[in-house]
């Protein structure tokens, strides 16, 4: 057996942006081994989840249905998916370096006694495939390659870096169901609650503009004109962990070596430094925007376009500018 | 309650990162520090036993003798001891190696409770803590920002992309430690002092019944074959002119040269 799985996660049959990242790469790296590109569900009525995947051009889709994997949960869906590998060793695993892969990826490498490069953000085929990962968060890479028959190479892969598989109407993949023997007894993780703090807005990580505040912003009213801007832009607002230590946004909006990485095209930070730290979060941004007062700022040094003033001044102009450009 | 904390020393993370003539990471004049996630780890095994007026909080670390610094920093916030694992065998090691390592080191103890970093800041690989919980086969809750215990439980909050979920498990348990979870205290000067005093014990794989042959770079699963470093970013545009100029002019700039809008 063989092959390039990628884990399909999905909520209500709605795939993640990264999930067709990763068929898309998957494909070339399934065409460099010369073998099919597959993709897994796992779920609870997840019957008629196949299409979009089919269309993204796995040759074929596993449904792994069970009522005790209606929910993400590390013991279940590690258990049913390595038994399931086990059985169609493929030979590369790809999964998503989100919250559900971080989780699940380990613990299935582990089940499998597999290898894992973990957060790649691209795949080398020169030299037999390597992968290659940040580390010291971005400061330096690593291209990382598996011992030989060290089998499957569990990927996770960094979202938004990844160009999507190319969509092909129409196009069907084979679909499979396979039978689980997870069980309720098998699942130590009882979840209790789940408690969005869903702003509405696109994820973060996988936003293509990003608006990040710091200790400049001063406030909470002050990100409030920070979003304002990112609602035009359809934006994500992040922000340096000054910011979020004087409790101006949630943690979880954090950016840098000790929070999010971000890749979007635009990232606009507004009264930030420019720590070390912050910076590990934002290299790999295409475009780095930043307003700051103080022209000595570090942020200046990596940011393609800088405006030296205050930004409570500099905001709500470019908000309108930006309202009055997208409108053309 | 006994609790484990796995701990790794890592660069200080104001270090900038060259290679050397080998292309190897350059160490020269780094400073070294405990993974800050291994740091909120400690911090927590700590509260815990406050909380409980009782039990012990072991920190284990594998790396070199240099890795004792570190472990003495954690003794000095409060734990009661430490456990190094040095190998000359363990070299070129990954997190399959690592992991199966320190599984045996937690074997030789019944703990309650143990505590990982979610994450190392050198290698930010997140495996090491959720392959040990399956070598050891018990339950595990990854990238928690909030414990709470009671009645052979925890109930650990979950970091997740747009939100929190609370996760029960029977204890005994591992959680890997994200920021948030326990902002990490100063050493006193009272710790510093009685840290000297505090035993760490030093183990080889013979101590631990590992064999070489199946850790280091022969049981390695993963490699570096090379290492790079990034292109460095240049300084752009200062868009000039009054703040309101400044912001209409950065527009078009987006659009006309960028051409990202
Ligand atoms: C182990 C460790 C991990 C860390 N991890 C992270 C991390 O993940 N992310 C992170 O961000 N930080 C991290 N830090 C913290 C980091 O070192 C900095 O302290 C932090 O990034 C500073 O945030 P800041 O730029 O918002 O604040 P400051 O450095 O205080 O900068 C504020 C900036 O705002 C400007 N300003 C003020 N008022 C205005 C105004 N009205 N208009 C325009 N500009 C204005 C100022 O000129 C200044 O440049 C970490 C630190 C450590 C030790
Ligand atoms: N050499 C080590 N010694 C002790 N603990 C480690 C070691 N390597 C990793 N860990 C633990 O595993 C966590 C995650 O590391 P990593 O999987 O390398 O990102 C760290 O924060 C530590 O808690």
């Amino acid at each position: 057996m063989a092959g390039v799985l990628v884990f399909a996660d999905q909520k209500n049959g709605k795939f993640r942006q990264v999930i067709f990242e990763m068929l898309g790469e998957g494909k070339k790296i399934a065409q460099h081994l010369g073998e099919e590109l597959h993709a897994v569900v796992v779920g609870q009525g997840i019957g008629d989840y196949a299409g979009p995947l089919g269309e993204a051009g796995a040759d074929k889709v596993y449904l792994i249905e069970n009522a005790q994997l209606a929910n993400y949960t590390t013991d279940g869906y590690s258990k049913a998916l390595a038994d399931f590998i086990k059985q169609e060793q493929p030979t590369v695993v790809l999964i998503a370096h989100n919250s559900v892969g971080k989780d699940l990826a380990p613990a299935l490498a582990q089940k499998l006694a597999a290898g894992q490069a973990s957060d790649v953000i691209a795949v080398e085929y020169e030299n037999g495939l390597r992968f290659k990962r940040p580390i010291y968060a971005g400061k330096a890479y690593a291209h990382v390659s598996f011992t030989a028959g060290a089998r499957p190479m569990v990927i996770t892969v960094r979202p938004k870096v990844f160009e999507s598989a190319a969509i092909e109407a129409g196009r069907t993949a084979s679909v499979i169901a396979v039978t689980t023997s997870v069980s309720a007894a098998d699942i130590r993780q009882i979840v209790k609650d789940v408690i969005s703090k869903a702003s509405g807005r696109v994820e973060l990580t996988e936003a293509d503009i990003v608006v990040s505040g710091g200790r400049g912003v001063k406030s909470t009213d002050g990100f409030k004109i920070l979003e304002d801007l990112a609602d035009v832009l359809g934006a994500a607002v992040g922000a340096s962990r000054a910011a979020i230590d004087e409790g101006w946004t949630e943690s979880q909006y954090q950016v840098g070596q000790t929070g999010k990485v971000v890749s979007p095209t635009l990232y606009i930070a507004c009264g930030i430094s420019g720590a070390i730290q912050h910076l590990a979060g934002i290299s790999s941004s295409r475009y780095i925007v930043a307003i700051n007062k103080d022209p000595e700022a570090e942020i200046f040094k990596v940011a393609d376009y800088g405006i030296v003033a205050d930004l409570f001044q500099v905001l709500p102009v470019l908000t309108e500018e930006f309202k009055k450009a997208l409108a053309q | 309650m006994k609790i484990a904390v796995l701990m790794k020393q890592t660069f200080d993370t104001e270090t900038k990162i060259s290679l050397d003539a080998k292309g190897q990471i350059d160490s020269t004049g780094v400073n070294y520090v405990v993974n800050p996630y291994c740091e909120f780890a400690v911090e927590e095994a700590l509260r815990i036993k406050e909380r409980l007026g009782a039990g012990e909080v072991v920190v284990l670390s594998i790396g070199s003798e240099q890795v004792e610094s570190a472990l003495r920093t954690c003794l000095a916030m409060g734990a009661d001891r430490g456990v190094l694992v040095n190998d000359p065998a363990l070299e070129g090691g990954d997190e399959y190696t690592t992991a199966q390592v320190l599984a045996k080191a937690l074997q030789k103890e019944d703990y309650d409770i143990i505590l990982a970093g979610f994450q190392a800041v050198d290698d930010g690989s997140g495996q090491v803590g959720p392959r040990i919980a399956e070598l050891l086969n018990i339950p595990q809750v990854t990238i928690v920002t909030k414990l709470e215990l009671a009645d052979g439980k925890a109930v650990a909050t979950r970091e997740i992309d747009d939100g929190v979920e609370l996760i029960e498990v029977p204890l005994p348990a591992l959680f890997t430690a994200q920021q948030g979870l326990a902002e990490p205290r100063y050493p006193s000067m009272k710790g510093i002092m009685q840290s000297k005093k505090k035993p760490i014990d030093r183990l080889t794989l013979a101590d631990l019944g590992v064999s070489a042959e199946g850790v280091g770079a022969n049981g390695a699963k993963v490699s570096i074959a090379a290492l790079s470093l990034p292109a460095p970013r240049q300084a752009g545009k200062i868009v000039g002119g009054e703040p309101a100029e400044a912001a209409v002019e950065l527009v078009k700039l987006l659009r006309t040269e960028a051409k990202i809008i």
